[in-house]
């Protein structure tokens, strides 16, 4: 486990955090704007006025939103800018230029490669100083969409080819849905909720985690085609999603968005909707006047469904009940 | 006498200015740069101070500086057993205060101009405030070192009013061009003075001609 311990004050902003994060894997930080994400990265690298060691010391890796490769060095004078100074070397530099794709543009300047080509360098050489962790702020941000899905691949085989932990803030819960194994959630400055990432997603009383953001990950392998459609099975039931999906075997994630997911208390069976799971209520919470989250089982999976109050009343839904989940849309990550 | 003698003089003396210009300056400059102290104004009033001033404003305060009862020309006096005013390194010390404003500026709007994030990033990549200092910020900012090395050399080839206050008129020692030409047309020897002059306005225009020539091809870069 990493600690994470800083405290800092700006004005009448304040970030205090006090936890520990995995040492493998990816750790997704969200929260609002404002809520303190940067600043956390900023703190951990020491980029911050604040006691300890200096940032060239700490030995981290730190992507910034921005790619920032420095113009006066071609691409490969930008990768070994950090490996030269590196004190230990465990990463191999060969695999990093391959997994980034970066081999044909070695000896380009930077001014010449394109927003997603010049995160992926800066990326690599925030790798190649062998960094104990890395720090990755909003690294597709300034990137368009269609750049943005270019880029998801590479991270990935990050992800899978290595073992060095990242730190990852976003302001997408997409993004985060797809990469990360943790997930923190930030406040205000404070930690309001830490844990793995399909645990943090199901919970029903985060403000941060409720409207467009609710929504949880379940991880399930695609078992069947038929129609366009794929199966996909998640140990507790199955899911059908529009696509062709490989069966591999290895399980892939899929997002189900809190508004996507109805609840019917007897068997739908004139309806739309390809996937009616049973599932039982397991917490009720209203989020405003208006809506309410409520959270289900489904075997050991949980859903998520965003509802009107107005409805649980009608329906007189309470933890323990059984009912049907209508899941309208899945998007499947990878 | 040649006419050769007098600018070879004028350019030992921007030279020897000018190197010790991008020496001091640099700092000078990285530390106006980065500071959020609010002296900065004031440390900035004084850098700019040569500018404004008469030249005879800024060689009598020298001269009475450098002079062997003046706080830094006895110190002199004391080392080295002679004078400092009319004497090369007089010239050299009077120089580059004059000359100063022209090389810190556009060192430090050079510096200011660089992006905070590529100094972040060289932290990041292991490099300490020195090792980036070089690696990043003085590669990144060469137009401004460019600009101060020719405007401070320029400058302190056609300086005049400070070295006739601080240097006088000695051949060989401190009897730079500016100084020859204006006896040259005391005299009213004019051959003499437009043959002078003629190659200052022929070597202020080559080297103004060239700093914009590297100019544009970096800014086409």
């Amino acid at each position: 486990m990493i600690r994470l311990r800083h405290k800092l004050t700006k004005g009448d902003f304040t970030l205090d955090v006090d936890i520990e994060v995995p040492d493998v894997g990816i750790t997704g930080v969200f929260g609002e704007s404002g809520s303190g994400k940067t600043s956390l990265l900023r703190c951990i690298a020491g980029l911050e006025r604040e006691q300890g060691l200096p940032v060239h010391k700490r030995n981290v890796g730190y992507v910034f939103q921005d790619p920032g490769l420095f113009p006066h060095l071609s691409v490969r004078g930008n990768i070994e800018y950090g490996e030269r100074r590196a004190t230990t070397h465990r990463v191999d530099g060969k695999l990093v230029v391959d997994m980034l794709g970066i081999g044909g543009m070695l000896d380009r300047k930077p001014a010449s490669l394109s927003g997603g080509e010049a995160q992926r360098v800066a990326i690599a050489a925030a790798l190649m100083r062998s960094p104990d962790l890395v720090l990755m702020d909003e690294p597709l941000a300034s990137l368009d969409r269609k750049r943005r899905d270019e880029l998801l691949p590479y991270f990935d085989r990050l992800h899978e080819e290595l073992s060095v932990p990242v730190i990852y803030v976003s302001h997408d819960i997409e993004e985060i849905s797809r990469l990360c194994d943790h997930l923190v959630l930030l406040d205000a400055g404070k930690v309001v909720a830490s844990g793995r990432l399909v645990d943090v997603l199901s919970r029903v009383d985060m403000p941060v985690l409720s409207g467009r953001n609710a929504g949880v990950v379940i991880w399930a392998s695609p078992v069947d085609h038929e129609d366009g459609l794929t199966k996909f099975d998640f140990g507790d039931g199955d899911i059908w999603a529009p696509g062709s999906f490989p069966m591999s075997g290895v399980p892939l994630r899929l997002r189900v968005a809190a508004s996507d997911v109805s609840i019917s208390r007897d068997q739908p069976t004139s309806t739309t909707i390809l996937n009616i799971l049973r599932a039982s209520v397991e917490e009720v919470h209203a989020v405003d006047a208006a809506t309410a989250l409520v959270r289900m089982g489904v075997g050991n999976q949980s859903l998520l469904a965003r509802v009107t109050n107005r409805s649980v009343q009608r329906l007189e839904l309470k933890a323990g009940d059984r009912v049907f989940a209508q899941v309208k849309s899945v998007t499947v990550r990878h | 006498m040649s006419i050769f003698g007098p600018l070879w003089l004028s350019v030992q003396l921007a030279f020897a200015t000018t190197v010790i210009l991008v020496l001091v300056g640099t700092p000078v400059a990285w530390w106006l740069s980065q500071t959020r102290t609010r002296w900065k104004p004031v440390v900035q009033a004084v850098v700019a101070m040569p500018i404004v001033l008469p030249p005879t404003v800024l060689g009598f305060y020298l001269l009475i500086l450098l002079g062997p009862d003046g706080a830094i020309g006895s110190w002199w006096v004391q080392l080295t057993g002679s004078a400092l005013t009319f004497s090369f390194t007089g010239l050299v010390i009077a120089s580059c205060i004059y000359s100063l404003p022209f090389a810190v500026q556009p060192i430090q709007n050079a510096f200011e101009s660089l992006p905070k994030h590529y100094l972040e990033r060289a932290w990041t990549l292991g490099a300490s405030r020195l090792d980036a200092f070089f690696s990043v910020a003085v590669p990144l900012s060469l137009r401004g070192f460019v600009s101060g090395i020719v405007l401070s050399f320029a400058h302190t080839l056609g300086e005049f009013g400070v070295v006739l206050m601080v240097g006088g008129n000695i051949p060989g020692e401190t009897r730079v061009i500016s100084i020859a030409i204006y006896d040259h047309v005391e005299s009213l020897n004019y051959t003499a003075a437009h043959q002078m002059s003629l190659l200052l306005v022929g070597f202020a225009f080559a080297v103004l001609a060239t700093m914009f020539v590297i100019n544009r091809r970096w800014s086409e870069r």
